[in-house]
């Protein structure tokens, strides 16, 4: 039972990570309709990003650490979502409204691309760093089982709870979240009616890879190490939790990543770790089969 | 007065893309991050800003280029170039672009400028063209987005290095049955999930396809996990070895040719370019019977397929498996040339860059296959030295070709058979 509930509690915080990458893709996907293949990349910088802020500031010299941390947070989601931007704006835009292949080619190709260009820059070797967040609650013992919760665990918690409760204020209040979901709906009718489209789509891609360039600091704060590979394999889960919990849908996107961390943590902790990934890659081949449109997401109804 | 107006367009414009350059770069590049000397355990900083500068610069030079030839090309008039015309030259053009690059791959091992290399590098684009070609039928044909297509390819080589090392078979024995291991394969993996759409089959192909290599990676007792399979036997020239010396007669003594470790590499080089002939000819060929038709038509509108009678699930199927079988061919060409197999040669990045070579040449297009492959497998060889900088190239090189091309560089979507217009 101990070790069941601190299993729980790991699989929320890893949840937490791969759902705020999905939003990403969810979004991407439900307003132009591609795979955007380099948002495990984008993910990559931002771990990147926040990792050299780190080493830049000092953390762990004595430095107060919640003032530092923003400032990391900051600097990671400016340069970030700079490269989102770009990304859109160099490989994608050119593409919109053609053959449907060809922006996917362009997705692999920045995704290759970014991956080496952090390898040539910042080398091929791991890059470790000390915890910074160090400590937590114990909720009980019961001899040598601890159920423990880390003030780590917490603070990515609270800090994606934050971010998620902007986000659906942004997403449903404001005119910019306005016209995303008119865009979502229909992109010809929301020109028609005067939305400047490509400012969205823009927008969209900012806001994605700041979202993860969020989670690409809490991956760096959580597992203390990372290469210049680590966004394919968190990328393809994350999308996996976004076609999990039904493509387009954003509370989807949320609720995929949980369910992702929640069997991948389970499975290492009951079963194998080395299958881990395996159970992941199952488990949507499973969903997809019973249920092709996701979770939340809405069947395709086909017209002629 | 309106070149003015463009001058301090472009200007802002450059003086923008050198912020944006800035921001981007000078994290990433400015700022090196090695594992400290001192205590190993921390970070430190080796500072490359110059370089950083360096390219950024470069970067809006490649802007301001991009602004000349921009404004040259609106002071130009467009060329007016009739549909047809277009397509009959394209017709004539794919003819003899095919014979060209048949004549040139028959007697390429005979040039004088042939070594070694050369040919090394022209079998490694041959393997790549035949996968192109198998994974042309599943995605250029039936308009399946594949991108798992290395499991097929995974498994195709661990069929032959296992059946090759554990029951001694000979490599014409264990070619055919690869192929039919990895179609088998093809066929587990698609009944379940073909009935899917676009987007939600390439995820779950890519799934499986890390699948597979997980397995290969993890099942140490069978497949000898990250440490592969190794001796694998070498092939034969149908029974008479390639060595200096054996048992046997060897090859170099039934021609009474001097021995020369060329021989070997020569007739892999031969083998690579039957066994993908004979895929091109098979896809050429199937094209015109029905269920090639069934596929295309497929592609185009299934629903409309659904409503005369085409099962999609069967067609699909066929055509998922028959793409599968020729990956599992260039598969056991693959163990049988390396004579290693592991799990590090099947990953993701191989089956983006296949299907990278079928749309980047055009999909359904087989000759544009061949010039994409060339393109992208044997001008990234040549710098091999360079070995990052090579994968930077060839990421860059997708984006560019693909936005310069989207319908890739010999696009092909008409239909292979069509009733006879009453116009013409």
């Amino acid at each position: 039972m101990e070790y069941f509930l601190q299993q729980l509690i790991n699989s929320l915080t890893l949840g937490s990570i791969y759902g705020l990458i999905a939003i990403g893709y969810t979004m991407v996907y439900g307003i132009i309709g591609m795979i955007n293949f380099a948002h495990g990349d984008v993910f990559m910088i931002g771990s990147f990003v926040s990792l050299i802020a780190m080493v830049l500031l000092g953390v762990g010299t004595g430095a107060f650490l919640p003032l530092v941390l923003l400032i990391v947070l900051l600097a990671a989601i400016l340069v970030t979502s700079v490269y989102g931007w770009t990304l859109e704006r160099v490989a994608y835009r050119p593409l919109r409204g053609s053959f449907r292949l060809a922006a996917l080619i362009t997705a692999l190709g920045a995704s290759i691309f970014l991956q080496n260009f952090v390898q040539v820059s910042q080398g091929a070797k791991i890059k470790p760093i000390q915890p910074i967040i160090q400590g937590g609650f114990t909720f009980f013992e019961n001899g040598s089982m601890v159920v423990s919760f880390s003030y780590l665990q917490i603070f990515i918690i609270i800090i994606t709870v934050i971010l998620l409760s902007i986000f659906s204020y942004i997403i449903s209040k404001t005119p910019l979240g306005r016209s995303q979901r008119a865009c979502e709906q229909d992109l010809t009718m929301s020109k028609l009616l005067g939305i400047n489209v490509d400012r969205t789509i823009s927008i969209t891609f900012i806001i994605g890879a700041s979202l993860a360039s969020v989670a690409g600091m809490m991956f760096v704060l959580y597992y203390g190490v990372i290469d210049f590979f680590i966004g394919f394999l968190t990328g393809i889960k994350a999308f996996t939790a976004a076609v999990l919990g039904g493509i387009g849908s954003i509370p989807g996107a949320v609720i995929g990543g949980l369910l992702i961390g929640l069997i991948e943590t389970f499975w290492s902790a009951y079963f194998t770790i080395e299958y881990k990934d395996v159970a992941v890659f199952g488990i949507l081949v499973i969903v997809l089969i019973f249920r092709p449109y996701g979770i939340l997401g809405k069947p395709e109804v086909e017209k002629v | 007065m309106s070149s003015k107006k463009n001058f301090s367009l472009i200007i802002k414009d450059l003086i923008f893309t050198g912020l944006i350059a800035t921001v981007l770069l000078i994290p990433i590049v400015g700022f090196r991050t090695e594992i400290s000397t001192v205590d190993s355990t921390g970070l430190t900083f080796n500072y490359n800003f110059i370089i950083a500068f360096f390219v950024v610069a470069f970067v809006v030079g490649v802007r301001f280029l991009f602004h000349i030839y921009w404004f040259s090309k609106i002071q130009k008039k467009p060329q007016e170039n009739s549909e047809k015309n277009k397509k009959k030259f394209l017709k004539k053009l794919n003819f003899y672009l095919g014979a060209a690059a048949a004549v040139i791959a028959f007697t390429l091992p005979f040039m004088p400028f042939a070594n070694r290399y050369i040919v090394d590098v022209a079998t490694l684009v041959l393997t790549y063209v035949m996968l192109g070609w198998g994974l042309n039928i599943v995605v250029g044909l039936a308009g399946l987005l594949d991108l798992g297509y290395v499991a097929f390819f995974a498994v195709g080589a661990y069929s032959y290095a296992l059946l090759a090392t554990t029951f001694d078979l000979s490599f014409w024995i264990c070619l055919p049955l690869a192929g039919i291991l990895a179609a088998f394969t093809g066929i587990l993996l698609g009944f379940p999930v073909l009935r899917l759409r676009g987007d939600y089959l390439a995820i779950v192909t890519l799934g499986f396809g890390e699948i597979i290599r997980l397995i290969l990676l993890n099942w140490y007792e069978f497949t000898g996990g990250p440490d592969g399979i190794s001796r694998i036997p070498r092939p034969s020239f149908f029974g008479f070895p390639f060595a200096r010396k054996s048992e046997d007669t060897t090859f170099h003594e039934l021609f009474g040719l001097e021995y020369s470790t060329m021989h070997r590499i020569i007739f892999l080089y031969y083998l690579i370019l039957i066994l993908a002939l004979i895929t091109n000819f098979f896809t050429m060929k199937i094209r015109n019977l029905p269920v090639g038709r069934a596929w295309e038509a497929l592609r185009e509108d299934e629903t409309a397929c659904r409503a005369i009678g085409i099962n999609p699930t069967n067609t699909k199927l066929t055509a998922f498996a028959i793409g599968a079988m020729f990956g599992g061919f260039a598969g056991s060409f693959f163990a049988t040339r390396q004579g290693f197999v592991s799990p590090e040669s099947f990953t993701f990045i191989e089956s983006a860059i296949i299907l990278a070579i079928v749309v980047l040449g055009g999909m359904g297009s087989q000759i544009g296959v061949v010039i994409a492959s060339i393109l992208l497998i044997g001008s990234t060889e040549l710098f091999r030295e360079l070995e990052q900088f090579r994968m930077l190239a060839f990421g860059l090189a997708m984006i560019i070709i693909m936005i310069v091309k989207p319908r890739g560089l010999l696009a092909n979507r008409e239909p292979s058979i069509l009733l006879n217009k009453k116009n013409e």
